[in-house]
Protein backbone atom coordinates (compact mmCIF):
# COMPACT_ATOMS: atom_id res chain seq x y z
CA UNK A 1 0.00 0.00 0.00
CA UNK A 2 1.39 3.37 -0.98
CA UNK A 3 1.95 6.11 1.58
CA UNK A 4 -0.86 8.18 0.12
CA UNK A 5 -3.34 5.34 0.33
CA UNK A 6 -2.47 4.54 3.94
CA UNK A 7 -2.73 8.21 4.89
CA UNK A 8 -6.17 8.23 3.29
CA UNK A 9 -7.22 5.22 5.34
CA UNK A 10 -5.98 6.85 8.53
CA UNK A 11 -7.87 10.09 7.77
CA UNK A 12 -11.02 8.16 6.95
CA UNK A 13 -10.72 6.03 10.06
CA UNK A 14 -10.29 9.15 12.22
CA UNK A 15 -13.35 10.84 10.74
CA UNK A 16 -15.52 7.74 11.11
CA UNK A 17 -14.17 7.20 14.63
CA UNK A 18 -15.04 10.76 15.63
CA UNK A 19 -18.49 10.35 14.14
CA UNK A 20 -18.99 7.09 16.02
CA UNK A 21 -17.91 8.79 19.25
CA UNK A 22 -20.29 11.70 18.60
CA UNK A 23 -23.20 9.33 17.99
CA UNK A 24 -22.55 6.55 20.49
CA UNK A 25 -20.75 8.56 23.21
CA UNK A 26 -23.94 10.16 24.53
CA UNK A 27 -25.76 6.80 24.33
CA UNK A 28 -22.96 5.06 26.22
CA UNK A 29 -22.99 7.78 28.86
CA UNK A 30 -26.73 7.19 29.28
CA UNK A 31 -26.17 3.45 29.75
CA UNK A 32 -23.60 4.16 32.46
CA UNK A 33 -26.03 6.46 34.26
CA UNK A 34 -28.83 3.92 34.00
CA UNK A 35 -26.79 1.30 35.86
CA UNK A 36 -24.81 3.58 38.20
CA UNK A 37 -25.50 3.14 41.89
CA UNK A 38 -23.00 5.75 42.99
CA UNK A 39 -21.31 8.31 40.76
CA UNK A 40 -20.03 11.69 41.78
CA UNK A 41 -17.36 14.23 40.89
CA UNK A 42 -14.47 13.87 40.18
CA UNK A 43 -14.81 10.17 39.32
CA UNK A 44 -14.83 9.48 35.59
CA UNK A 45 -16.79 6.25 35.91
CA UNK A 46 -19.49 5.10 38.33
CA UNK A 47 -18.18 3.82 41.66
CA UNK A 48 -20.80 1.10 41.95
CA UNK A 49 -23.11 -0.52 39.43
CA UNK A 50 -26.44 -2.09 40.22
CA UNK A 51 -30.13 -2.33 39.61
CA UNK A 52 -31.63 -0.67 42.68
CA UNK A 53 -32.89 2.29 40.64
CA UNK A 54 -34.46 -0.15 38.16
CA UNK A 55 -36.33 -1.73 41.06
CA UNK A 56 -37.53 1.72 42.09
CA UNK A 57 -38.66 2.56 38.55
CA UNK A 58 -40.41 -0.75 37.95
CA UNK A 59 -42.13 -1.04 41.33
CA UNK A 60 -45.77 -1.78 40.48
CA UNK A 61 -46.97 1.28 42.43
CA UNK A 62 -44.14 3.49 41.14
CA UNK A 63 -44.85 6.56 39.04
CA UNK A 64 -42.88 5.12 36.12
CA UNK A 65 -45.25 2.20 35.67
CA UNK A 66 -48.18 4.59 35.70
CA UNK A 67 -46.47 6.82 33.12
CA UNK A 68 -45.60 3.82 30.95
CA UNK A 69 -49.22 2.66 31.11
CA UNK A 70 -50.46 6.16 30.26
CA UNK A 71 -48.01 6.51 27.38
CA UNK A 72 -48.94 3.19 25.79
CA UNK A 73 -52.69 3.68 26.28
CA UNK A 74 -52.55 7.20 24.81
CA UNK A 75 -50.43 6.03 21.87
CA UNK A 76 -52.75 3.11 21.07
CA UNK A 77 -55.90 5.26 21.21
CA UNK A 78 -54.17 7.94 19.12
CA UNK A 79 -53.26 5.37 16.45
CA UNK A 80 -56.84 4.08 16.39
CA UNK A 81 -58.36 7.55 16.00
CA UNK A 82 -55.77 8.57 13.39
CA UNK A 83 -56.30 5.44 11.28
CA UNK A 84 -60.09 5.72 11.57
CA UNK A 85 -60.02 9.13 9.91
CA UNK A 86 -56.90 8.81 7.73
CA UNK A 87 -57.78 5.56 5.92
CA UNK A 88 -60.98 6.94 4.34
CA UNK A 89 -59.29 10.29 3.81
CA UNK A 90 -56.19 8.77 2.22
CA UNK A 91 -58.29 6.52 -0.01
CA UNK A 92 -60.39 9.45 -1.22
CA UNK A 93 -57.31 11.57 -1.85
CA UNK A 94 -55.53 8.80 -3.74
CA UNK A 95 -58.38 7.31 -5.74
CA UNK A 96 -61.51 9.43 -6.02
CA UNK A 97 -62.11 12.66 -7.87
CA UNK A 98 -62.07 15.40 -5.26
CA UNK A 99 -62.48 19.11 -5.68
CA UNK A 100 -59.38 20.98 -4.42
CA UNK A 101 -57.50 17.73 -3.88
CA UNK A 102 -54.08 19.38 -3.87
CA UNK A 103 -55.25 22.04 -1.45
CA UNK A 104 -56.63 19.46 1.00
CA UNK A 105 -53.34 17.52 0.95
CA UNK A 106 -51.46 20.75 1.56
CA UNK A 107 -53.81 21.71 4.41
CA UNK A 108 -52.65 18.67 6.39
CA UNK A 109 -49.08 19.95 6.07
CA UNK A 110 -50.01 23.27 7.69
CA UNK A 111 -49.21 22.18 11.26
CA UNK A 112 -45.66 21.42 10.07
CA UNK A 113 -45.26 25.02 8.88
CA UNK A 114 -45.94 26.70 12.24
CA UNK A 115 -43.92 26.34 15.43
CA UNK A 116 -46.27 24.12 17.40
CA UNK A 117 -45.65 25.39 20.93
CA UNK A 118 -47.59 28.63 20.43
CA UNK A 119 -50.52 26.59 19.10
CA UNK A 120 -50.39 24.15 22.02
CA UNK A 121 -50.67 26.86 24.66
CA UNK A 122 -53.88 27.99 22.98
CA UNK A 123 -55.17 24.43 22.64
CA UNK A 124 -54.63 24.09 26.38
CA UNK A 125 -56.49 27.33 27.01
CA UNK A 126 -59.44 26.26 24.82
CA UNK A 127 -59.47 22.79 26.43
CA UNK A 128 -59.71 24.46 29.83
CA UNK A 129 -63.21 25.61 28.93
CA UNK A 130 -64.22 22.04 28.11
CA UNK A 131 -62.60 20.45 31.16
CA UNK A 132 -60.22 18.52 28.88
CA UNK A 133 -56.98 19.61 30.58
CA UNK A 134 -55.37 16.88 32.61
CA UNK A 135 -57.44 14.17 30.92
CA UNK A 136 -56.37 11.29 28.68
CA UNK A 137 -58.93 12.45 26.11
CA UNK A 138 -57.31 15.88 25.92
CA UNK A 139 -53.84 14.43 25.43
CA UNK A 140 -55.12 11.95 22.82
CA UNK A 141 -56.71 14.82 20.86
CA UNK A 142 -53.44 16.76 20.83
CA UNK A 143 -51.45 13.70 19.75
CA UNK A 144 -54.03 12.87 17.06
CA UNK A 145 -53.64 16.33 15.57
CA UNK A 146 -49.87 15.92 15.65
CA UNK A 147 -49.96 12.45 14.04
CA UNK A 148 -52.59 13.27 11.43
CA UNK A 149 -50.18 14.70 8.85
CA UNK A 150 -48.11 11.49 8.80
CA UNK A 151 -51.20 9.29 8.83
CA UNK A 152 -52.91 11.10 5.96
CA UNK A 153 -49.84 11.56 3.75
CA UNK A 154 -48.47 8.03 4.16
CA UNK A 155 -51.85 6.34 3.73
CA UNK A 156 -52.56 8.47 0.64
CA UNK A 157 -49.23 7.31 -0.79
CA UNK A 158 -49.97 3.70 0.21
CA UNK A 159 -53.31 3.72 -1.63
CA UNK A 160 -51.79 5.49 -4.64
CA UNK A 161 -49.18 2.71 -4.90
CA UNK A 162 -51.85 -0.02 -5.24
CA UNK A 163 -52.32 -1.13 -8.84
CA UNK A 164 -55.65 0.31 -10.00
CA UNK A 165 -56.25 -2.55 -12.45
CA UNK A 166 -56.56 -5.10 -9.64
CA UNK A 167 -59.34 -3.01 -8.14
CA UNK A 168 -61.04 -2.67 -11.55
CA UNK A 169 -60.80 -6.43 -12.06
CA UNK A 170 -62.60 -7.03 -8.76
CA UNK A 171 -65.27 -4.50 -9.72
CA UNK A 172 -65.72 -6.15 -13.16
CA UNK A 173 -66.28 -9.48 -11.48
CA UNK A 174 -69.19 -7.93 -9.64
CA UNK A 175 -67.71 -6.78 -6.33
CA UNK A 176 -69.31 -3.71 -4.79
CA UNK A 177 -66.98 -0.70 -4.26
CA UNK A 178 -66.85 -1.40 -0.51
CA UNK A 179 -66.21 -5.12 -1.08
CA UNK A 180 -63.43 -4.35 -3.58
CA UNK A 181 -61.91 -1.89 -1.12
CA UNK A 182 -62.00 -4.31 1.82
CA UNK A 183 -60.78 -7.41 -0.02
CA UNK A 184 -58.37 -5.98 -2.60
CA UNK A 185 -57.25 -2.38 -2.00
CA UNK A 186 -56.94 -2.34 1.79
CA UNK A 187 -54.91 -5.58 2.09
CA UNK A 188 -52.54 -4.40 -0.66
CA UNK A 189 -52.09 -1.01 1.03
CA UNK A 190 -51.69 -2.63 4.47
CA UNK A 191 -47.87 -2.42 4.72
CA UNK A 192 -47.98 1.33 4.06
CA UNK A 193 -50.86 1.79 6.52
CA UNK A 194 -48.88 -0.23 9.05
CA UNK A 195 -45.92 2.11 8.56
CA UNK A 196 -48.12 5.13 9.19
CA UNK A 197 -49.55 3.46 12.30
CA UNK A 198 -46.06 2.80 13.69
CA UNK A 199 -45.08 6.36 12.89
CA UNK A 200 -48.11 7.79 14.69
CA UNK A 201 -47.52 5.45 17.65
CA UNK A 202 -43.92 6.57 17.97
CA UNK A 203 -44.77 10.26 17.58
CA UNK A 204 -47.37 9.93 20.32
CA UNK A 205 -45.03 7.98 22.60
CA UNK A 206 -42.33 10.65 22.21
CA UNK A 207 -44.53 13.76 22.25
CA UNK A 208 -43.49 16.23 24.94
CA UNK A 209 -44.60 19.82 24.34
CA UNK A 210 -48.33 19.28 23.82
CA UNK A 211 -48.55 16.91 26.78
CA UNK A 212 -46.60 19.40 28.89
CA UNK A 213 -49.37 22.00 28.47
CA UNK A 214 -52.51 19.85 28.10
CA UNK A 215 -51.65 16.92 30.37
CA UNK A 216 -51.05 18.95 33.55
CA UNK A 217 -51.67 18.28 36.33
CA UNK A 218 -52.94 14.71 36.17
CA UNK A 219 -51.60 12.96 33.08
CA UNK A 220 -47.91 12.04 33.22
CA UNK A 221 -46.36 10.25 30.25
CA UNK A 222 -42.83 8.83 29.99
CA UNK A 223 -41.32 11.96 28.33
CA UNK A 224 -42.77 14.15 31.12
CA UNK A 225 -41.49 11.77 33.81
CA UNK A 226 -38.05 11.82 32.18
CA UNK A 227 -38.09 15.62 32.04
CA UNK A 228 -39.09 16.02 35.69
CA UNK A 229 -36.56 13.46 36.93
CA UNK A 230 -33.83 15.17 34.93
CA UNK A 231 -34.71 18.67 36.19
CA UNK A 232 -34.70 17.33 39.77
CA UNK A 233 -31.18 16.03 39.15
CA UNK A 234 -32.27 12.40 39.47
CA UNK A 235 -30.14 11.21 36.56
CA UNK A 236 -30.58 7.49 37.18
CA UNK A 237 -34.38 7.63 36.95
CA UNK A 238 -34.12 10.01 33.95
CA UNK A 239 -31.67 7.71 32.18
CA UNK A 240 -33.73 4.57 32.78
CA UNK A 241 -36.83 6.34 31.44
CA UNK A 242 -34.81 7.56 28.45
CA UNK A 243 -33.66 3.98 27.79
CA UNK A 244 -37.26 2.76 27.75
CA UNK A 245 -38.07 5.44 25.16
CA UNK A 246 -34.95 4.61 23.14
CA UNK A 247 -35.89 0.98 22.48
CA UNK A 248 -38.85 1.63 20.11
CA UNK A 249 -37.08 4.62 18.50
CA UNK A 250 -33.94 2.69 17.61
CA UNK A 251 -35.98 -0.38 16.66
CA UNK A 252 -38.02 1.62 14.19
CA UNK A 253 -34.88 3.25 12.78
CA UNK A 254 -33.37 -0.18 12.11
CA UNK A 255 -36.49 -1.62 10.50
CA UNK A 256 -38.09 1.37 8.79
CA UNK A 257 -37.13 0.16 5.32
CA UNK A 258 -39.06 -3.07 5.78
CA UNK A 259 -42.24 -1.13 6.48
CA UNK A 260 -41.86 1.88 4.24
CA UNK A 261 -41.18 0.37 0.82
CA UNK A 262 -39.68 2.42 -1.99
CA UNK A 263 -42.85 2.21 -4.11
CA UNK A 264 -44.86 3.88 -1.32
CA UNK A 265 -42.14 6.45 -0.62
CA UNK A 266 -42.08 7.40 -4.30
CA UNK A 267 -45.79 8.23 -4.13
CA UNK A 268 -45.57 10.52 -1.09
CA UNK A 269 -47.03 13.88 -2.03
CA UNK A 270 -47.91 12.89 -5.60
CA UNK B 1 -66.70 5.76 -13.83
CA UNK B 2 -68.34 8.88 -12.43
CA UNK B 3 -68.25 8.82 -8.68
CA UNK B 4 -70.29 10.86 -6.30
CA UNK B 5 -68.28 13.82 -5.07
CA UNK B 6 -70.44 13.90 -1.96
CA UNK B 7 -69.17 10.48 -0.95
CA UNK B 8 -65.59 11.57 -1.62
CA UNK B 9 -66.05 14.64 0.55
CA UNK B 10 -67.67 12.61 3.31
CA UNK B 11 -64.56 10.41 3.43
CA UNK B 12 -62.31 13.44 3.85
CA UNK B 13 -64.44 15.52 6.23
CA UNK B 14 -63.64 13.79 9.57
CA UNK B 15 -59.89 14.35 9.14
CA UNK B 16 -60.46 17.92 8.01
CA UNK B 17 -62.67 18.62 11.04
CA UNK B 18 -59.91 17.48 13.40
CA UNK B 19 -57.50 19.78 11.57
CA UNK B 20 -59.93 22.71 11.83
CA UNK B 21 -60.84 22.22 15.50
CA UNK B 22 -57.39 21.35 16.85
CA UNK B 23 -55.10 23.38 14.63
CA UNK B 24 -56.75 26.13 12.60
CA UNK B 25 -58.99 27.36 15.44
CA UNK B 26 -56.24 27.49 18.10
CA UNK B 27 -53.92 29.12 15.58
CA UNK B 28 -56.50 31.84 14.92
CA UNK B 29 -57.02 32.15 18.67
CA UNK B 30 -53.28 32.61 19.09
CA UNK B 31 -53.07 35.27 16.36
CA UNK B 32 -55.95 37.26 17.85
CA UNK B 33 -54.77 36.96 21.46
CA UNK B 34 -51.40 38.43 20.48
CA UNK B 35 -53.16 41.68 19.52
CA UNK B 36 -55.69 42.17 22.34
CA UNK B 37 -55.28 43.22 25.99
CA UNK B 38 -57.07 41.80 29.07
CA UNK B 39 -60.20 43.84 28.36
CA UNK B 40 -60.39 42.57 24.77
CA UNK B 41 -59.41 45.85 23.14
CA UNK B 42 -56.97 45.87 20.21
CA UNK B 43 -53.42 46.75 21.23
CA UNK B 44 -49.75 46.43 20.37
CA UNK B 45 -48.93 46.42 24.09
CA UNK B 46 -48.15 42.69 24.10
CA UNK B 47 -45.48 43.23 21.49
CA UNK B 48 -44.04 46.20 23.35
CA UNK B 49 -43.70 43.99 26.43
CA UNK B 50 -42.33 41.09 24.38
CA UNK B 51 -39.60 43.27 22.88
CA UNK B 52 -38.86 45.01 26.16
CA UNK B 53 -38.25 41.77 28.07
CA UNK B 54 -37.23 39.31 25.41
CA UNK B 55 -35.44 41.08 22.55
CA UNK B 56 -32.17 39.37 23.55
CA UNK B 57 -33.92 35.99 23.51
CA UNK B 58 -35.37 36.71 20.07
CA UNK B 59 -31.86 37.33 18.70
CA UNK B 60 -30.53 34.32 20.63
CA UNK B 61 -33.24 32.09 19.10
CA UNK B 62 -32.60 33.32 15.56
CA UNK B 63 -28.83 32.81 15.90
CA UNK B 64 -29.09 29.33 17.47
CA UNK B 65 -31.66 27.97 15.04
CA UNK B 66 -29.96 29.49 11.98
CA UNK B 67 -26.54 28.20 13.03
CA UNK B 68 -27.98 24.73 13.72
CA UNK B 69 -29.76 24.71 10.35
CA UNK B 70 -26.53 25.68 8.55
CA UNK B 71 -24.56 22.94 10.34
CA UNK B 72 -27.27 20.35 9.67
CA UNK B 73 -27.17 21.30 5.98
CA UNK B 74 -23.37 21.06 5.81
CA UNK B 75 -23.22 17.68 7.59
CA UNK B 76 -26.10 16.29 5.52
CA UNK B 77 -24.37 17.24 2.27
CA UNK B 78 -21.12 15.71 3.53
CA UNK B 79 -22.81 12.46 4.59
CA UNK B 80 -25.02 12.19 1.48
CA UNK B 81 -22.08 13.12 -0.74
CA UNK B 82 -19.81 10.45 0.71
CA UNK B 83 -22.55 7.83 0.45
CA UNK B 84 -22.95 8.59 -3.28
CA UNK B 85 -19.38 9.41 -4.30
CA UNK B 86 -17.31 7.48 -1.74
CA UNK B 87 -14.80 5.11 -3.32
CA UNK B 88 -14.28 2.71 -0.42
CA UNK B 89 -17.30 0.40 -0.21
CA UNK B 90 -16.48 -0.58 3.38
CA UNK B 91 -16.30 3.03 4.61
CA UNK B 92 -19.55 3.81 2.77
CA UNK B 93 -21.24 0.83 4.44
CA UNK B 94 -19.99 1.88 7.89
CA UNK B 95 -21.19 5.45 7.38
CA UNK B 96 -24.59 4.27 6.11
CA UNK B 97 -25.01 2.15 9.23
CA UNK B 98 -23.69 4.82 11.57
CA UNK B 99 -25.33 8.11 10.72
CA UNK B 100 -28.98 7.16 11.19
CA UNK B 101 -29.01 6.19 14.87
CA UNK B 102 -30.49 9.42 16.29
CA UNK B 103 -33.19 9.55 13.59
CA UNK B 104 -36.20 8.76 15.78
CA UNK B 105 -34.77 9.56 19.18
CA UNK B 106 -37.10 12.11 20.80
CA UNK B 107 -35.76 15.56 21.72
CA UNK B 108 -36.40 15.04 25.41
CA UNK B 109 -34.16 11.94 25.35
CA UNK B 110 -31.52 13.76 23.27
CA UNK B 111 -31.65 16.53 25.89
CA UNK B 112 -30.98 14.06 28.70
CA UNK B 113 -28.17 12.38 26.71
CA UNK B 114 -26.41 15.68 26.11
CA UNK B 115 -27.06 16.98 29.62
CA UNK B 116 -24.77 14.27 30.94
CA UNK B 117 -22.44 13.93 27.94
CA UNK B 118 -21.53 17.61 27.55
CA UNK B 119 -21.29 18.51 31.25
CA UNK B 120 -17.99 19.69 32.73
CA UNK B 121 -17.47 16.23 34.19
CA UNK B 122 -19.27 14.51 31.31
CA UNK B 123 -17.97 11.76 29.07
CA UNK B 124 -16.84 14.13 26.32
CA UNK B 125 -14.46 16.07 28.53
CA UNK B 126 -13.35 12.92 30.36
CA UNK B 127 -12.49 11.21 27.08
CA UNK B 128 -10.58 14.16 25.64
CA UNK B 129 -8.70 14.67 28.93
CA UNK B 130 -7.99 10.93 29.01
CA UNK B 131 -6.56 11.13 25.49
CA UNK B 132 -4.32 13.96 26.68
CA UNK B 133 -5.87 16.56 24.38
CA UNK B 134 -6.17 19.06 27.23
CA UNK B 135 -5.77 19.32 30.99
CA UNK B 136 -8.70 18.72 33.39
CA UNK B 137 -8.49 22.37 34.45
CA UNK B 138 -9.28 23.46 30.86
CA UNK B 139 -12.41 21.35 30.61
CA UNK B 140 -15.51 23.54 30.28
CA UNK B 141 -19.18 22.71 30.41
CA UNK B 142 -20.93 22.91 27.04
CA UNK B 143 -24.31 23.27 28.70
CA UNK B 144 -25.13 26.68 27.23
CA UNK B 145 -25.97 27.85 23.70
CA UNK B 146 -23.36 25.45 22.32
CA UNK B 147 -25.11 22.52 23.99
CA UNK B 148 -28.41 23.47 22.35
CA UNK B 149 -26.74 23.66 18.92
CA UNK B 150 -24.98 20.31 19.43
CA UNK B 151 -28.21 18.63 20.53
CA UNK B 152 -30.20 20.05 17.59
CA UNK B 153 -27.54 19.06 15.06
CA UNK B 154 -27.12 15.59 16.60
CA UNK B 155 -30.85 14.93 16.48
CA UNK B 156 -31.84 16.55 13.14
CA UNK B 157 -28.88 15.75 10.84
CA UNK B 158 -29.89 12.10 10.27
CA UNK B 159 -33.35 13.19 9.10
CA UNK B 160 -32.05 15.68 6.52
CA UNK B 161 -29.16 13.40 5.53
CA UNK B 162 -31.65 10.56 4.92
CA UNK B 163 -33.74 12.77 2.62
CA UNK B 164 -30.70 14.22 0.85
CA UNK B 165 -28.88 10.92 0.35
CA UNK B 166 -32.09 9.37 -1.01
CA UNK B 167 -32.39 12.18 -3.54
CA UNK B 168 -28.69 11.91 -4.43
CA UNK B 169 -28.94 8.17 -4.95
CA UNK B 170 -31.73 8.59 -7.49
CA UNK B 171 -29.75 11.06 -9.62
CA UNK B 172 -28.61 10.13 -13.09
CA UNK B 173 -25.10 8.69 -12.64
CA UNK B 174 -24.09 9.54 -16.21
CA UNK B 175 -23.40 13.24 -15.58
CA UNK B 176 -21.43 12.40 -12.44
CA UNK B 177 -19.32 9.82 -14.29
CA UNK B 178 -18.81 12.22 -17.19
CA UNK B 179 -17.53 14.96 -14.87
CA UNK B 180 -15.28 12.45 -13.09
CA UNK B 181 -13.87 11.26 -16.44
CA UNK B 182 -13.15 14.85 -17.41
CA UNK B 183 -11.00 15.11 -14.31
CA UNK B 184 -13.26 16.92 -11.82
CA UNK B 185 -12.44 16.15 -8.20
CA UNK B 186 -15.05 14.58 -5.97
CA UNK B 187 -15.63 17.79 -3.98
CA UNK B 188 -16.16 19.71 -7.21
CA UNK B 189 -18.61 17.07 -8.48
CA UNK B 190 -20.47 17.17 -5.17
CA UNK B 191 -20.82 20.95 -4.99
CA UNK B 192 -21.11 21.65 -8.71
CA UNK B 193 -23.26 18.78 -9.95
CA UNK B 194 -24.85 16.77 -7.15
CA UNK B 195 -25.93 19.44 -4.63
CA UNK B 196 -27.61 21.75 -7.20
CA UNK B 197 -29.78 18.83 -8.33
CA UNK B 198 -30.96 17.99 -4.81
CA UNK B 199 -31.48 21.62 -3.73
CA UNK B 200 -35.25 21.18 -3.41
CA UNK B 201 -35.01 18.17 -1.13
CA UNK B 202 -32.30 19.81 0.95
CA UNK B 203 -34.38 22.98 1.32
CA UNK B 204 -37.51 21.06 2.37
CA UNK B 205 -35.56 19.07 4.96
CA UNK B 206 -33.89 22.18 6.35
CA UNK B 207 -37.13 24.19 6.56
CA UNK B 208 -38.90 21.33 8.35
CA UNK B 209 -35.94 21.13 10.75
CA UNK B 210 -36.02 24.91 11.27
CA UNK B 211 -39.71 24.81 12.25
CA UNK B 212 -39.18 21.76 14.48
CA UNK B 213 -36.28 23.43 16.31
CA UNK B 214 -38.38 26.56 16.79
CA UNK B 215 -40.99 24.37 18.55
CA UNK B 216 -38.77 22.40 20.94
CA UNK B 217 -39.26 23.19 24.61
CA UNK B 218 -37.44 20.37 26.37
CA UNK B 219 -33.94 20.96 24.99
CA UNK B 220 -33.54 24.65 25.99
CA UNK B 221 -34.97 23.90 29.44
CA UNK B 222 -32.71 20.89 30.00
CA UNK B 223 -29.48 22.12 28.42
CA UNK B 224 -29.46 25.85 29.04
CA UNK B 225 -30.95 26.77 32.42
CA UNK B 226 -29.86 30.41 32.21
CA UNK B 227 -30.52 33.62 30.28
CA UNK B 228 -30.58 34.34 27.43
CA UNK B 229 -32.71 31.39 26.42
CA UNK B 230 -34.99 30.37 23.56
CA UNK B 231 -38.44 31.79 22.89
CA UNK B 232 -40.14 28.46 23.61
CA UNK B 233 -38.84 28.58 27.19
CA UNK B 234 -40.03 32.19 27.53
CA UNK B 235 -43.53 31.33 26.28
CA UNK B 236 -43.80 28.44 28.74
CA UNK B 237 -42.60 30.77 31.53
CA UNK B 238 -45.16 33.53 30.71
CA UNK B 239 -47.95 30.93 30.84
CA UNK B 240 -46.87 28.91 33.86
CA UNK B 241 -45.66 31.79 36.05
CA UNK B 242 -48.07 34.60 35.15
CA UNK B 243 -50.88 33.13 33.03
CA UNK B 244 -49.87 35.93 30.65
CA UNK B 245 -51.35 34.73 27.34
CA UNK B 246 -50.98 38.13 25.67
CA UNK B 247 -47.19 38.29 25.84
CA UNK B 248 -46.83 34.54 25.23
CA UNK B 249 -48.88 34.79 22.06
CA UNK B 250 -46.98 37.89 20.93
CA UNK B 251 -43.79 35.80 21.24
CA UNK B 252 -45.62 33.02 19.39
CA UNK B 253 -46.48 35.45 16.61
CA UNK B 254 -42.82 36.45 16.38
CA UNK B 255 -41.86 32.78 16.03
CA UNK B 256 -44.46 32.34 13.24
CA UNK B 257 -42.90 35.35 11.51
CA UNK B 258 -39.43 33.79 11.69
CA UNK B 259 -40.57 30.56 10.06
CA UNK B 260 -42.66 32.62 7.64
CA UNK B 261 -39.56 34.49 6.47
CA UNK B 262 -37.74 31.19 5.90
CA UNK B 263 -40.68 29.73 3.96
CA UNK B 264 -40.90 32.91 1.88
CA UNK B 265 -37.22 32.69 0.95
CA UNK B 266 -37.77 29.09 -0.09
CA UNK B 267 -40.84 29.85 -2.19
CA UNK B 268 -39.11 32.76 -3.93
CA UNK B 269 -36.28 30.49 -4.96
CA UNK B 270 -38.33 27.32 -5.37
CA UNK B 271 -41.08 28.60 -7.65
CA UNK B 272 -38.57 29.77 -10.23
CA UNK B 273 -37.31 26.21 -10.52
CA UNK B 274 -40.76 25.33 -11.83
CA UNK B 275 -41.37 22.66 -9.20
CA UNK B 276 -43.29 23.09 -5.98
Amino acid sequence: MSLRASLQWIAMGTVLGLLAFAIFGPLLNLLLWAFAEKWYFPHKLPLEYGLSFWERVFRPQGSAMESLGNSIAIALITVTVCLAVSIPCGYALARRSLPLRGLILLAFLLPQAFPSLAVYINVARIFYGFGLNGTITGVVLVHTMHGLVFAVWISTAAFAAVDRELEDAARNMGASPLHAFLTVTLPLAAPGIMASAIFVFLESLDEFTGTFFVGVPDVTTLPLLLFRASMEGNYQIASITALILLVPSVGFMLFIERFLKADVLAKVGS
Amino acid sequence: MQESRLVSLALVIPALLILLALFVYPLGFSLVTAFVDETGAWTFGNFAKAFEFYSRDIVFTVVIVSLSTALIGAFSIAIGGYLVLGEHPRAVAVLRWLYRWPLFIPFVVAGQLMRTFLAKNGMMNNTFVGLGLYEPIDAVSFLDWRGIVVTFVWKQTPFVALLVSGAMASLDRATIEAARNLGAGRLRVLLGIVVPQVRQTLAVGLILSFVIMMSVLSVPLMINAQTPTMLTADMAFRINAYGDYGTANALGFISYLMTGVVAWIYLRHGVREGRP
